[in-house]
């Protein structure tokens, strides 16, 4: 990664334009040429110093539900419960984390509904209390990362 | 959303076309003329279904090792003011009012914390808990210790 690529980083996150050649009016903008831009961002998507490039949606404003819940797993039975949570095509993320709720997951349903059921058969599965916390109000999402 | 939206979606949630005519290339694939795939994302854009078009770094591949879940206790009146107020920090990149479990679980207000290293984290939960002043009663740190599933949040095609 070098100057130019965390120039593009660093200005490229969000006002993508809208309009016929959007690669040439940044290029443009950045002082560089638009085959340069096109051929720099293909290689950070390859090398993975980018992991897309395109519209970010929200897409729980697109209809569905999303929920994020913790397990208290005892030591002991943490990889069978893994195994159980993690074969719901329901659960879209599944984190280990360092605390007594080490197991973080997000639900992605059509509907509540969905959300409530998965859950239940989540506790019934694996005899564990699942905690359901659902956000309440978002203030931010989002971040410039600096490169 | 309706089907049209729907077709943009499933072909652009995982990137532009990376061409010289990034829209055109689109129109052409779906069919349709390229003045109506920018007015739809315009329209998705206004409308904050699509909260922004461009670049998405790798956080690990620019240095920022160092994530962490941090969960804090504020009085549910002062929850909007405050949130607002974490949630504008420059290392915070999500930010939302979450429901308590008393009395195990405490925490109502929840931020992930990016940083170089955990001593930058650390650094950062202090100006966090100065920002809170006498209204952070609690928090903790969950950092990551391993993913065990992600498939991302993505819209499935209709047949």
């Amino acid at each position: 990664m070098d100057e130019t690529d965390r120039l593009i980083i660093n200005s490229l996150q969000g006002n993508f334009p809208i309009c016929d050649r959007p690669y040439l009016e940044v290029a443009q903008q950045l002082g560089i040429s638009e085959d340069e831009l096109l051929s720099r961002l293909q290689t950070m998507l390859d090398n993975r110093t980018l992991t897309r490039f395109g519209p970010m949606y929200d897409i729980q404003k697109l209809g569905g539900s999303f929920s994020l819940c913790a397990i208290r797993v005892p030591a002991e039975r943490f990889e069978e419960v893994t195994e159980i949570v993690n074969a719901f095509p329901e659960v879209a993320h599944n984190y280990e984390r360092d605390h007594e709720f080490n197991m973080w997951y997000v639900l992605a349903t059509e509907s509540p509904e969905q959300i409530t059921h998965t859950n239940q058969a989540i506790e019934a599965r694996t005899g564990l209390k699942v905690y359901n916390m659902p956000k309440i109000q978002e203030f931010f999402v989002g971040l410039h990362f600096q490169a | 959303m309706d089907e049209l939206d729907r077709k943009i979606i499933t072909a652009t949630q995982a990137g532009l076309p990376l061409v010289k005519k990034p829209y055109a290339a689109l129109a052409e694939q779906l069919g349709i003329d390229s003045e109506t795939v920018k007015q739809r994302l315009r329209n998705m854009l206004d409308k904050g279904q699509i909260r922004r078009i461009g670049a998405v770094p790798n956080h690990y591949k620019l240095g920022y090792m160092a994530n962490a879940m941090s969960v804090w206790n504020v009085p549910d009146d002062k929850i909007k003011e405050l949130g607002n107020q974490l949630g504008a920090l420059p290392f915070v990149s999500h930010c939302y009012e979450r429901p308590r479990f008393l009395p195990e679980w405490p925490y109502n207000l929840f931020a992930m914390l990016h940083g170089k290293s955990r001593e930058e984290v650390a650094d950062k939960v202090q100006q966090v808990v100065k920002l809170l002043g006498e209204y952070c009663v609690g928090y903790e740190l969950l950092y990551s210790k391993q993913i065990l599933k992600k498939t991302g949040l993505r819209l499935k095609a209709k047949d």
